[in-house]
């Protein structure tokens, strides 16, 4: 560092007396004496600062060793294995759920209708007795410095026949910029609260009655996204998909294969320390050509989502509440054809159905969660599908977790679809999670 | 859908116009949110994303995280997988391309040699860390290393206040100097003494000071105590001398006491992290109170 100041103040002295040489080769002569000490000067420091950072390279790793005497040797020892697995270094992470029930119906489920709401997509009552749920593996992993990829598959076994899924296959960019992200495949659509969620982050083992009739339990389809957060203080994502528009609400894949388009909006922060919020409008606009429950025409679902959270000294880990609600609006405008009787006459339906529900998680204990949810639908008044009834259910569950890998479910839903059917359930559920650690949304 | 783009870029275009002159750092974990300040002061603004209390093993990805994660232009945390559970969903929830790796993205734990690394990882073993103990803080000699290396990345990464950086860690690291010889000279006693631990989160001060863990509450890391467990640590701290049953300010008491009262050796709550306890208002008060609580156990 010394040669600097020296070869400053040397060429400072020379360019003073430079200034009252009137001759010329002098001069000249000056001049390159001071560009070649400002040189040297240069160099000198480089290497110094080289000598210095060399120094205190050698004095860290002088005080890790005197810091890790022992730990140095469990750090050899553990190296070997990770550059023995490095061809498999950049496998994808994968992750597996697992998932078993058991239920108990006091009705059977073949003669299960909700009044006003036809069964579509996987919205219905489950399977009495024992039986394996949903199992997922799940595949993830940067494609490269402007991709991430993700694979889930769906595994499910109906009547003895295996049936395997894609239950999303979809990249996304990680490197644009201005807080975009656009996203290109299969996968679940980002309205709502839960449809983004994969069931086995639930509190319960079934999806709301509304997720259920208006969505057939969760909306997926192939498509693009286009997500975007603002850079304020409080969280705010704006968002838009299209859809090919073949699963229900939509159907037939409309518009040449462009027949779902949804618009999105979340917002949520904290307040103080204990509480924290999320909130969501989003709507759906589907087009549905010979859809799951014979509706042809236009579909527009309005869906408003609140989350609040609290939980003492903001760690949820040990105690804390949770309360969420969800509510739809099902505005449709067009024909219906009954799918069990082709023949029959198309019947007009324009109207609305609504749908809500509101959960309530307590957490007692690391390893005790409660929890209470109300559904219900409100029916059209007219129209094809038209009911004086409105279906509506209670549920309550009481969760054990062994660990954040593992949980045992104990669920009693009181389901009523009719004025004279009420389905008391009883459901015992484990559920695991295996290999690469998820990290969940809020 | 155009017009919705539209609007997007309009309304981006707005809101992110006012440049922001200073560099946004995100600190997962309120010890580099510390160290941040004393390398940086005023030169840059620190948003931390844990407190003391919470366990930072298993933090909610909550909405004003991705809100703070979308502006940062740098990302302080341990790493060593220890923000696994909500660190990836908040990076791809925030679309800031910045942070998610490269320059943007500094691991406090892949500064330094890490303790613990298992030769093999299996969940059977509690929730282990492929790349080892992540709990770096507690050795003052991996701070400073930790301190060199980030004083470097924010130089880096904002060249106009290289200088400060120079000059602030210079200053830092004289004053950690002298701190750690006035700490290593008072906490002579301590050496060769024993401790019951609540998580395996100690290594690193426990190596430091000469000392070692003979039991933890947990059966496994990450596993929450249980009474069978407990009970059998009774034989364990009252026969191995332990001089004290230390847990961390986030974690539960009780288990704690539990054995206290079964053993007579003092349950002690250390502060673990930056705000942990009244007096750790900094590093400096970090060390401070670690230190005067267990030397408070041996009068």
């Amino acid at each position: 560092m010394r040669p600097l100041p020296l070869a400053l103040s040397l060429a400072l002295a020379c360019s003073a007396q430079a200034a009252e040489t009137p001759v010329d080769p002098q001069i000249a002569a000056l001049a390159e004496r001071i560009r070649a000490l400002e040189a040297n000067a240069q160099t000198l420091q480089i290497q110094a600062a080289d000598a210095l950072a060399a120094a205190q390279a050698a004095q860290a790793e002088l005080e890790q060793m005197k810091s890790d005497q022992q730990g140095a040797a469990v750090a050899e020892v553990s190296a070997q294995p990770s550059t023995g697995a490095s061809a498999n270094a950049f496998n994808p992470a994968i992750a597996l759920i697992l998932n078993g029930l058991y239920e108990n119906h006091s009705q059977d489920p073949v003669n299960y209708q909700r009044a006003g709401f036809p069964q579509v997509g996987e919205g219905g009552p489950g399977t009495p007795g024992l039986h394996l749920g949903e199992s997922e593996i799940a595949f993830s992993a940067n494609i490269d410095d402007k991709f991430y990829g993700q694979l889930t598959l769906a595994l499910e076994s109906d009547g003895g026949e295996v049936h395997t899924g894609i239950e999303e296959a979809y990249i996304e960019t990680t490197a644009l910029p201005e807080g975009f992200t656009a996203r290109a495949g299969r996968f679940y659509s980002n309205i709502g609260y839960l449809n983004s969620h994969h069931t086995h982050t639930d509190f319960f083992s079934d999806r709301p009655l509304a997720y259920q009739a208006f969505l057939g339990n969760q909306y997926g389809d192939d498509g693009v996204q286009l997500r975007w957060v603002a850079p304020t203080e409080i969280y705010l994502e704006l968002g838009s998909e299209v859809f090919r528009g073949d699963n229900y609400p939509a159907g037939g894949a409309a518009h040449s294969g462009i027949g779902a388009k949804t618009f999105f909006a979340h917002a949520g922060g904290d307040i103080g320390v204990e509480n924290s919020w999320l909130a969501g409008a989003s709507v759906l606009h589907a087009d549905a050509i010979g859809g799951e429950d014979g509706f042809s025409g236009r579909n527009n679902i309005y869906l408003f989502d609140l989350t609040w959270k609290w939980a003492p000294n903001g760690a949820f880990k040990d105690s804390g509440v949770v309360v969420r609600g969800e509510a739809f609006v099902d505005d449709r405008k067009g024909f219906v054809l009954d799918p069990e009787e082709p023949d029959a006459l198309a019947q007009a339906w324009n109207g609305k159905r609504r749908g809500a529900y509101v959960e309530g998680l307590y957490r007692f204990s690391r390893t005790w969660d409660a929890g209470y949810r109300y559904d219900k639908l409100w029916a059209a008044a007219d129209g094809p599908y038209a009911s004086d009834f409105d279906p509506r259910r209670s549920t309550a569950m009481l969760t054990w977790h062994n660990s954040e890998f593992s949980l045992l479910r104990l669920q009693l839903a009181h389901d009523q679809p009719q004025p004279h059917f009420i389905d008391n359930v009883l459901t015992l559920q484990y559920q695991v999670s295996l290999g690469a650690h998820g990290a969940h949304k809020f | 859908m155009r017009k919705m783009l539209l609007w997007m870029i309009v309304v981006a275009a707005v809101i992110s116009a006012p440049v922001q002159a200073k560099l946004r750092v995100f600190a997962c974990e309120p010890e580099w949110g510390s160290l941040l300040t004393e390398l940086a002061g005023d030169a840059i603004d620190v948003d931390v994303a844990t407190s003391a209390l919470q366990d930072v093993h298993v933090v909610e990805a909550r909405p004003s995280l991705i809100a703070k994660m979308r502006k940062a232009d740098l990302l302080v945390c341990s790493g060593a997988q220890l923000e696994i559970g909500w660190l990836p969903q908040l990076l791809r929830q925030a679309g800031n391309a910045k942070v998610g790796s490269g320059a943007g993205s500094f691991m406090a734990a892949s500064q330094v040699t890490t303790l613990d690394k298992p030769a093999s990882v299996d969940r059977s073993a509690g929730d282990v860390h492929p790349d080892g103990n992540p709990h770096v803080q507690l050795d003052p000699y991996r701070v400073l290393a930790i301190a060199k290396a980030l004083s470097a990345r924010l130089a880096e990464l904002d060249a106009a206040n290289a200088a400060t950086y120079q000059q602030r860690l210079g200053d830092f690291e004289t004053r950690w100097q002298a701190a750690i010889k006035g700490w290593e000279a008072k906490a002579a006693p301590l050496k060769g003494k024993a401790v019951v631990v609540h998580h395996s989160a100690w290594i690193y001060l426990l190596q430091w000071l000469g000392m070692h863990e003979i039991g933890s509450l947990e059966p496994k890391p990450g596993v929450p105590p249980t009474s069978a467990h407990l009970s059998s640590l009774i034989d364990v701290t009252k026969s191995g001398g332990a001089i004290a049953i230390i847990s961390a300010a986030y974690q539960d008491s009780k288990p704690g006491e539990w054995l206290a009262q079964r053993t007579g050796v003092p349950a002690l709550v250390l502060p673990f992290t930056v705000g942990g306890d009244a007096q750790a208002k900094d590093l400096f008060g970090l060390y401070d109170s670690t230190l005067d609580k267990l030397l408070g156990v041996l009068k």
